[in-house]
């Protein structure tokens, strides 16, 4: 789909690039190209209409300026990229602190739509703010909902308020209400709470969620959905605001590939902002929200910012600095931390789909395909049908082990004895560079084929090779090893 | 919903404007059908004569679904492995509940594997519900290997003879290589034991183009034999689940139709058409 929606901007731009001088014919067929573009990125019809009629009327206004530049095509995609970015910043703001303590923010939304992760997201980003946040568990419907705002609480040390169980048992109003007390009490300057999901259409729970916010009467009544929701966004957003009402907008799950248009259409219909963006399943994945971001992925031009984020936290995370720590102290670089290191990369996300994320990845397209996701997998599943013990001390690996692993993980023996030689050498190259050559960088990252790019401070003999991948070949690694059998 | 039902009314009544036209256009895409398909109703409808377009319509629509078996496959004589996958949030774990009684409730002997260990408290969401319901459900440690709870889990519904083996996994984004191959492992060791007859892709009604991409990846890991579509009870109109079979050819097999253990049926083609049609 990705490919689909580039190619078909690539193509569109492309063909007024052939062209130099634009008419007003050549705007009118990029517009239908955009909002062609906006329809599949799930953007309501209206509003993809009527922003491409902005886009024409702006672009004619400006026909004589954009002609005389250099580049034509390129003035009309600034255009486009600067206004759905004004679309998306307008009235953007920070979150309202209360002038009288505590702030009270509640929040609501589709059942799913990820409320009780993003509380405890939140909770951690006001904390780090210095802020003395305090969580509520409204939320008594959804079985264990409690047990897990309790859980996500005590991961982030923030105090979570939850007198009653939940599971269908007692009543979301007053616990709000007691939590609102309670936080006056043991001066906490902000009360973040949490809500039960409900649909739009459920008069009974929207009753419930007003009761709620009547009890608590919040600071910022936030408004959680997900970025994967289709056209059904305007008729929730609408229902939610003109059922519970809400002051600003919450876009949860930005780390998949889905492109978000929903978040234009609420936009345009209820004109609440959108304050923050959560962009992971770790509780420190969350962000403010972005709209230069969020435009260049409507357009399916690729999120390169929270892709190099996203890179950055799963390589110079924990695992990294507990490697140099370890190698700091003279211990062994083992296959257990190469585990780790593997699971890092993989953490990031497919390789390959990162890189398809980058703009203008439809011209390396076939480096990209060649680049193997799966020796990352195959080398992964081998390390994982180790035991600890083998992880720690390779030189157990006798025959009868490798040839258990190899079973276990599906691949050949020669495979296990491969991954164990290179990473033999590579640790005693380790060792060599210890002994005089200081700290060397990341190991584990493998290069990139065609691409040029070296591994990143991987020891030569580790870094894996790269096959090119056959077409026929099965992306399932389980299908796949049958196929090689 | 009255999807078409204004459209036809008009064109029994005579010409239509281009406002009609938009307006129908309108209504396809807001019941998440997406760009191409609903083009290429539009162009059917309009190239139709007014007598028959309801059943050239109804026939089109028809003719995008799967035409792979919408029943479980249950195989008498062994236990029947379902693997229930999907990204977060959609309603895996209140989908495995609702499988829960309905094969309970045909008198059939379950046992569940508590094999989402990653998000908090997901263990004691299912457990909830098992006891709920009085359904075994097999759990490890939080945070500990997913593959080794189904693994326990396939373990004891062979042990017992169960008929139905049901194996709850944590919501992941097709797009993240580590977590989709995890769920290959998890597919891996519990074929060690005894194969795995269903994967069911759970898929919540207000998904958007997303789903296609979703449905796509999940597949390529695992294998997806058929589709749970959720949340039907709202406003959402599930217009993606004909999006996806079209594309993938994956048959819907249940539909979700709100929060208790009651809520689940057996898709019905004809009349999720019907839905859209009138
Ligand atoms: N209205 C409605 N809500 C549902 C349905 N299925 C699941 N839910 C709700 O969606 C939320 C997420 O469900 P859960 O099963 O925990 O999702 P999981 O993360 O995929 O396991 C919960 O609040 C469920 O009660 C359905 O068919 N209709
Ligand atoms: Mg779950």
């Amino acid at each position: 789909m990705f490919d689909n929606l580039s190619a078909k901007f690539a193509s569109a731009f492309s063909s007024l690039r052939a062209k130099g001088r634009l008419k007003s014919g050549d705007i009118s067929e990029i517009a239908d190209q955009i909002k062609a573009a906006l329809i599949e990125s799930d953007v309501a019809l209206d509003v993809a209409a009527s922003f491409a009629e902005r886009i024409t009327e702006r672009s004619l206004d400006r026909l004589e300026e954009v002609n005389r530049g250099t580049n034509p095509s390129q003035a009309i995609f600034t255009i486009v990229n600067e206004e759905l970015t004004a679309i998306l910043g307008g009235n953007s703001r920070r979150i309202t602190l209360a002038k009288k303590p505590p702030t009270v923010i509640m929040l609501t939304g589709l059942q799913g739509a990820g409320k009780t992760s993003l509380a405890g997201k939140l909770a951690l980003h006001l904390k780090k703010e210095g802020n003395t946040p305090l969580l509520v568990a409204s939320d008594l419907q959804r079985p264990n909902a409690v047990t897990q705002l309790q859980t996500v609480g005590e991961s982030i040390n923030v105090p979570v308020f939850a007198p009653e169980p939940g599971n269908g048992v007692g009543d979301p109003v007053a616990v709000a209400k007691a939590g609102l007390k309670f936080a006056q009490e043991k001066f906490h300057n902000i009360v973040i709470v949490d809500t039960a999901g409900r649909l739009g259409v459920d008069q009974e729970l929207m009753r419930e969620a007003i009761r709620i916010r009547d009890a608590v009467s919040p600071d910022e009544l936030l408004f959680v959905v997900d970025a994967m929701v289709g056209q059904d966004a305007v008729r929730t957003a609408t229902a939610f605001q003109e059922g519970v009402g809400f002051d600003g907008v919450v876009l949860t799950k930005l780390d998949g590939d889905a492109r978000g248009g929903a978040a234009l259409s609420i936009l345009e219909k209820t004109g609440k902002p959108i304050l923050f963006a959560s962009t992971g399943e770790k509780v420190e994945d969350f962000d403010i929200f972005y709209p230069d971001r969020m435009a260049s992925r409507i357009l399916g031009m690729g999120d390169i910012q929270t892709l190099a984020e996203q890179a950055k936290r799963a390589m110079d995370g924990a695992t990294t600095s507990r490697l140099e720590e370890k190698f700091a102290k003279g211990e062994d670089f083992t296959l257990t931390d190469f585990l780790a290191q593997l699971q890092a990369m993989k953490n990031m996300g497919s390789m390959s789909k990162m890189l398809a994320m980058l703009p203008g990845a439809g011209a390396i397209k076939k480096q990209i395909e060649n680049f193997d996701d799966n020796e990352l997998i195959r080398t992964q599943a081998i390390v994982e049908s180790m035991t600890p013990a083998e992880r720690n001390d390779p030189k157990l690996l006798n025959g009868s082990r490798r040839a258990r692993i190899a079973k276990g993980s599906g691949r050949q023996v020669s495979e296990v004895n491969n991954l164990v030689d290179r990473f033999s050498a590579a640790q005693k190259m380790m060792k060599q560079m210890r002994s005089g050559k200081g700290i060397p960088g990341l190991p584990g990252m493998p290069a990139m084929g065609g691409m040029g790019g070296p591994g990143m401070g991987l020891p030569a003999p580790m870094q894996q090779k790269v096959t090119p991948k056959k077409k026929s070949k099965s992306g399932n690694p389980a299908k796949r090893a049958a196929e090689e059998a | 919903m009255a999807l078409f039902s204004k459209i036809l009314n008009r064109f029994r009544g005579g010409s239509l404007t281009s406002a009609d036209w938009d307006e129908f256009e309108s209504n396809l895409i807001e019941a998440d059908l997406g760009g191409r398909l609903t083009q290429e109703i539009i162009s059917l409808a309009k190239s139709a004569r007014p007598d028959d377009i309801e059943a050239e319509l109804t026939q089109l629509l028809s003719a995008k679904l799967s035409t792979a078996d919408r029943r479980i496959s249950l195989t008498p004589g062994r236990t029947t492995s379902i693997l229930v996958v999907g990204v977060n949030g959609t309603g895996k774990t209140t989908s495995v509940a609702k499988m829960m009684k309905y094969f309970k409730d045909q008198k059939l002997a379950v046992v569940v594997a508590a094999a989402d260990t990653f998000r908090a408290a997901a263990i004691d969401q299912i457990q909830t519900w098992g006891e709920r319901i009085g359904v075994p459900v097999v759990v490890g440690k939080s945070e500990g290997d997913p593959a080794a709870v189904a693994f326990d889990g396939i373990k004891r519904a062979l042990a017992e003879q169960a008929d139905i083996f049901i194996v709850d996994t944590a919501g992941r984004l097709h797009t993240k290589s580590g977590l989709m191959d995890e769920l290959a492992k998890i597919r891996r060791v519990v074929e060690k034991a005894s194969p795995i007859d269903e994967v069911l892709l759970v898929v919540d009604a207000t998904t958007g183009q997303n789903g296609i991409a979703q449905a796509k990846l999940f597949t390529e890991s695992v294998q997806v034999t058929g589709l749970i579509l959720t949340k039907m009870d709202g406003s959402a109109k599930g217009g993606i689940a004909l999006a996806i079979e079209d594309e993938t050819g994956i048959p819907v097999k249940f539909i979700g139709l709100g929060e208790s253990a009651a809520d689940l049926r057996l898709f019905d083609a004809q009349s999720y058409i019907q839905g859209l049609l009138l």
